[in-house]
């Protein structure tokens, strides 16, 4: 094989990497989309708010250490210990579930019946206040986060890929982690939303509102429950990208590139977040590649609304989402 | 009495239908128009200038543009701040390559520059609305910076890939460029921002903008009752772009003098614009007016108040404001979903009856 077609497929696998990240965002996006018809903006900034999080009680941050060392003049850091990574993480779960319910009791209940754009920007309005919160409370710097996930070249792949092509593939073993975290992931869901009681109840609500209030199913409750999930979701996905690349502002940013990747699997799928991120993620990097020469580099940057923006035309439901019939 | 219609006879169907009918409003309106020109040129300073005000005139056009997509026709754009930078590389590359043409004609040709780009992005929205036009818009942000920041014509192959605005003048008064006075900015920038608060004015309550409105309320309705989609779309992409895009060449070529596409026109600036129409109030003139003076003044205060008064770090006060904006919207949002602009017109009905109760 050409050297050429193999830099191609290496490049695509490593797009996968990416594609990991952005399906796991977009799978919280779709979550709450399907249970509330509510577009959340503010999943990328609640991922970067729980990587924050999990790192604050890692490192045993004192929580808005920076605003009160302003206002009382204190000089105050961390609390001297160090915590272990599961209990951490338990202990973030808890702070998404929190919000989750605050999201409900301040916002989304006072909102009900608004149309859905007046909500959508209501979440640009939450991710703006929850990055905020985030940089107060924990500080802006960039951050490395590790709860014990290895990283660097994975040798097994390098190997397999020599005895194959004879080049090995420089493929991140973090990203084989994050693939088989997001299949688990996905299962998990899909036996919950199958399987469960509240699952059932979920999918009562994602179908019809009016009808599963009717039958007794509490809507508050529903959300609640999309959002912690959601939020932890985020969490997970804020733990991958932040062991990756450091717990940064840039975390928020993949939030946007969720959006072409719904368009492209559709609102609606939870397996069309995961196949469309992963497609959005290896065309980028292999659009990139092939690219470079003819028009420049940095085309990640566009690639995926353009992509979206072409598919809009032929298929606006998405992949795998339901087809949009729109009623007088 | 104050604020009464009573007693304010209407001989003519034009006396009838003007912008405001109370005499009140007209007075005050005048009297604003002339405070703008007369008084505050007086007591402006470079400081006062630079910080609150001339932002908060091209701020107020930028938003005008916006609403007029959002608030009138509601197409919801996210690329607000990509079509300023199409406006800010059209006066660019237009006064370096014809010097000799008048800056007021170079800041409408790169209005109508925008408008054509605004409507070859706009086109999707014929198949798409909502949350999928939102991504489509997207797609213009990060192409169209993605695009002037890599192909140096744009930029005229500057080495440090800004744009840097040349020194122009109009009616013999030096309005760009380093030695421009405060003042003269300040009146190029009033003169823009009264002449297109003007013509929106008068555009949103024409046929053209009762046609946006139709579309925003109901599509298909409108439709049925003959109003062409495609040119009322088309139409409010345009006129929308055409604001933004003169709102993004003041802010080049007399506001900020040097800009660099990435860094003054990003996503951030989109969604800030939005804000302004959101908290100001959608589809709403006044509310441009509003949501401008607001996001632009908080900012300033809290700096003053926190860095200046309190002696916080700068980057705090910073976190606190993006805490306070974000907070803000959803609250508004829940209040008054129709924005600061709403609040005003609960206080007319008010001042109507005021003093008596009925």
């Amino acid at each position: 094989m050409s050297e050429n077609v193999l830099f191609a497929l290496e490049a695509a696998a490593n797009g996968l990497t990416v594609g990991i990240m952005y399906s796991l965002v977009a799978l919280g996006f779709v979550l709450i989309f399907k249970a509330s018809g509510i577009f959340n903006f503010a999943q990328g900034v609640l991922a970067l708010f729980a990587a924050l999080t999990l790192v604050g009680f890692q490192t045993g941050q004192v929580p808005f250490a920076h605003l009160i060392n302003a206002i009382f003049g204190t000089n105050i850091h961390d609390f001297g210990f160090t915590m272990p990574a599961a209990l951490a993480i338990l202990l973030t779960v808890l702070v998404m579930i929190l919000i989750a319910i605050l999201v409900e009791r301040l916002v989304l209940k006072h909102l009900v019946n608004q149309e859905p754009i007046i909500l959508f920007m209501a979440t640009i309005g939450l991710a703006y206040f929850l990055e905020g919160l985030g940089d107060i409370m924990w500080g802006a710097e960039v951050k490395r986060l590790d709860v014990g996930i290895p990283q660097g070249m994975s040798p097994w792949v390098d190997e397999v890929t020599y005895n194959l092509f004879g080049y090995g593939f420089y493929l991140d073993e973090l990203s084989l982690w994050a693939l088989g975290i997001a299949a688990v992931l996905v299962t998990a869901l899909v036996v919950f939303s199958q399987y469960t009681k509240q699952g059932r109840a979920l999918r009562a609500v994602a179908d019809d509102h009016q009808a599963a209030l009717s039958v007794g199913i509490s809507l508050r409750f529903i959300w609640v429950l999309t959002w912690s999930i959601a939020g932890i979701v985020a969490l997970v996905a804020g733990i991958m990208w932040g062991s990756k690349s450091g717990v940064q502002f840039s975390l928020s940013l993949i939030a946007l590139k969720a959006l072409p990747v719904l368009i492209l699997g559709g609102f609606t799928s939870i397996p069309g977040a995961i196949v469309g991120g992963l497609l959005i993620g290896v065309g980028e990097k292999l659009f990139d590649f092939l690219m470079q020469p003819v028009i420049g580099g940095a085309t990640e940057n566009w690639f995926a609304y353009m992509l979206a923006l072409v598919f809009l035309l032929f298929r606006p439901q998405g992949l795998f989402g339901e087809r949009i019939i729109e009623r007088v | 009495m104050l604020y009464r219609e009573a007693g304010d006879f209407k001989t003519s169907y034009a006396s009838d239908n003007q912008t405001f009918p109370i005499r009140f409003d007209r007075t005050a309106y005048w009297v604003v128009i002339a405070v703008a020109f007369l008084l505050v040129p007086m007591v402006l300073t470079d400081y006062w200038a630079n910080s609150i005000v001339i932002p908060f005139l091209i701020y107020v056009i930028a938003a005008l543009g916006l609403n007029i997509l959002i608030g009138y026709t509601g197409l919801l754009s996210l690329g607000t701040a990509a079509f300023m930078a199409v406006g800010a590389y059209s006066t660019f590359k237009l006064t370096t390559a014809f010097p000799e043409m008048p800056i007021y004609i170079v800041f409408v040709l790169s209005g109508l520059v925008t408008a054509a780009v605004g409507v070859l992005f706009g086109l999707p929205s014929l198949k798409i609305k909502g949350f999928y036009l939102a991504v489509a818009t997207l797609a213009a942000q990060f192409f169209l910076i993605w695009l002037f920041t890599r192909y140096g014509w744009f930029f005229n192959y500057s080495s440090t890939g800004q744009i840097s605005m040349p020194e122009r003048t109009m009616f013999g008064v030096t309005i760009t460029g380093a030695s421009a006075s405060s003042t003269a900015v300040y009146f190029t920038c009033l003169i823009f921002t009264v002449a297109m608060a003007w013509l929106a004015r008068n555009m949103t309550r024409g046929t053209l903008g009762r046609t946006w409105m139709a579309i925003r309320d109901m599509d298909i309705a409108a439709e049925i009752i003959g109003v062409n989609p495609l040119i009322a779309k088309l139409s409010s992409f345009a006129v929308s772009s055409f604001f933004v895009g003169v709102a993004g060449a003041l802010t080049f070529a007399v506001y900020l003098g040097a800009v660099e596409a990435g860094e003054a026109f990003g996503i951030n600036k989109s969604f800030l614009v939005l804000f302004m129409v959101i908290i100001g109030g959608l589809g709403s003139i006044l509310g441009s007016f509003l949501g401008a003076a607001f996001l632009v003044v908080l900012p300033v205060l809290l700096k003053l108040l926190l860095v200046d008064g309190l002696g916080w770090p700068s980057d705090l006060a910073r976190h606190l404001e993006i805490m306070i904006i974000g907070a803000l919207i959803i609250i508004v949002l829940i209040a008054e979903p129709h924005g600061m602009a709403a609040l005003w017109r609960t206080m007319k009905e008010k001042l109507r009856l005021w003093p008596f109760p009925h």
